[in-house]
């Protein structure tokens, strides 16, 4: 190869190499990927979408929160029962700041599978690896491990916070998990909807362009619920700029005493 | 190149309107949204947590007396996208407070707005996007 084409190739590498160690070293610590408001991010390319991939950090955005829950099938006499003890913030069966006694918001509990991804659903990041596909949570730094190794979901496994998940490509563009075995202390969202243990949760990731997926949550819970219903419907995800800071934002047991101590507690309405 | 810049131009408008709910976890019904109240005071603390921060300060209100006022506002990333810290106050700092009250009349509130000692604004609103309804 001719020295001159060598010497350009040497001086581009050192150019690029350069760029991306000043790029990395101006970047924002806690960059939250946002093209506007401050952050370094940029917007995702554009383009079709890649085959059997999800990897990327997606975000929600405002839809994600989802503050006053969400509206699902009927209740079942058991499920009417259970909705009627819990006292939520929000939706409507909510009680004032004062007398809410939320696991999630209130005991600092984990928010549990499903209410992961149906209530203060932010940025997060999915991993593949040859036999999982791990999802890794902003909301709470939960991580969830789901089997892509073609294994059956266990007939009666132990009750777990965020369940038991198996899935795999139902085409090259749709990835299918079904999660069982969700302990029955959660809520499904922040209205305080329940679930029984015998809860199955189907979520499909629909990816339809590279810088989009498409979210479908269905519970499916015939002891809590007259028949299945989506807790989300095609919720569009965004693809963030790869070097988004997931950041922090664990609601702590701690942090919420003070809350009640500091404001909730001395706004409780006067009789 | 067009359908590119097309494509950049979709992706930073849809960005723009990201502005995430202020209050996810619980509504704001014991808080009079009706009611502002501005007031002068002295920053006592400031709480960078989650899932609320929230703002102590004295000030002298319409009952005529000082009370240790606590202002609640959003959790630390939807208040980082409105230009709010970790640092924004240390105790001492002469503020201006505007906050829609609790309806018990107590000395608690959610921020609206926050007028520094060095004349800077900080909104719990993204500028140009009209308050969320609450």
């Amino acid at each position: 190869m001719p020295k001159r084409i060598i010497d350009s190739i040497v001086t581009l590498m050192a150019v690029l190499t350069f760029s991306a160690v000043t790029l990395a070293q101006n970047q924002k610590w806690n960059s939250p990927g946002l093209a506007a408001g401050g952050g370094q991010g940029r917007p995702s390319a554009a383009g079709p979408a890649p085959r059997r991939n999800l990897s990327g950090i997606w975000d929600a955005a405002g839809a994600g929160v989802s503050g006053p829950g969400h509206v699902g099938a009927p209740f079942t006499p058991w499920g009417e029962q259970m909705a009627k003890s819990y006292k939520p913030g929000n939706g409507p069966r909510m009680v004032t700041l004062a007398d809410i006694e939320d696991p999630l918001s209130t005991r600092g509990d984990p928010a549990g599978f499903p209410r992961l991804v149906l209530f203060e659903l932010r940025p997060f990041q999915i991993v593949q690896t040859p036999n999982q596909m791990l999802m890794l949570y902003m909301f709470e730094k939960r991580w969830r491990i789901i089997w892509t190794d073609g294994r059956d979901l266990p007939k009666d496994p132990d009750p777990r916070w965020y369940g038991y998940s198996v899935g795999k490509w139902e085409d090259d563009y749709t990835f299918v998990v079904q999660t069982v075995g969700m302990d029955e202390r959660t809520w499904l969202d922040n209205a305080g909807n329940p679930h029984s243990a015998d809860l199955r949760v189907e979520e499909r990731y629909r990816r339809v362009a590279n810088n989009t997926l498409e979210l479908t949550v269905t519970i499916n819970d015939p002891k809590a619920y007259t028949k299945p219903w989506l807790g989300r419907d095609r919720l569009p995800l965004r693809l963030m700029p790869p070097d988004t800071d997931l950041m922090e934002m664990i609601p702590s047991a701690t942090e919420a005493a003070e809350y009640k101590r500091i404001i909730a507690t001395p706004s409780k309405p006067n009789k | 190149m067009r359908d590119k810049l097309l494509g950049v131009l979709l992706a930073v408008a849809g960005l723009l309107v990201v502005s995430v709910p202020l209050l996810a976890h619980h509504s704001a019904a014991t808080f009079d949204t009706t009611k502002e109240i501005t007031l002068k005071g002295t920053v006592t603390g400031w709480a960078w947590t989650n899932p609320h921060t929230f703002l102590k300060f004295d000030a002298k209100d319409d009952t005529g007396t000082v009370r240790n006022w606590a202002g609640e506002s959003a959790n630390p990333i939807a208040m980082t996208q409105r230009g709010w810290s970790r640092t924004s106050f240390k105790a001492g700092d002469e503020i201006t407070v505007t906050l829609q009250p609790a309806r018990n009349g107590e000395p608690v509130g959610l921020l609206l707005k926050v007028v520094l000692p060095n004349g800077q604004t900080l909104v719990t609103t993204p500028p140009g996007v009209p308050q969320p309804a609450r």
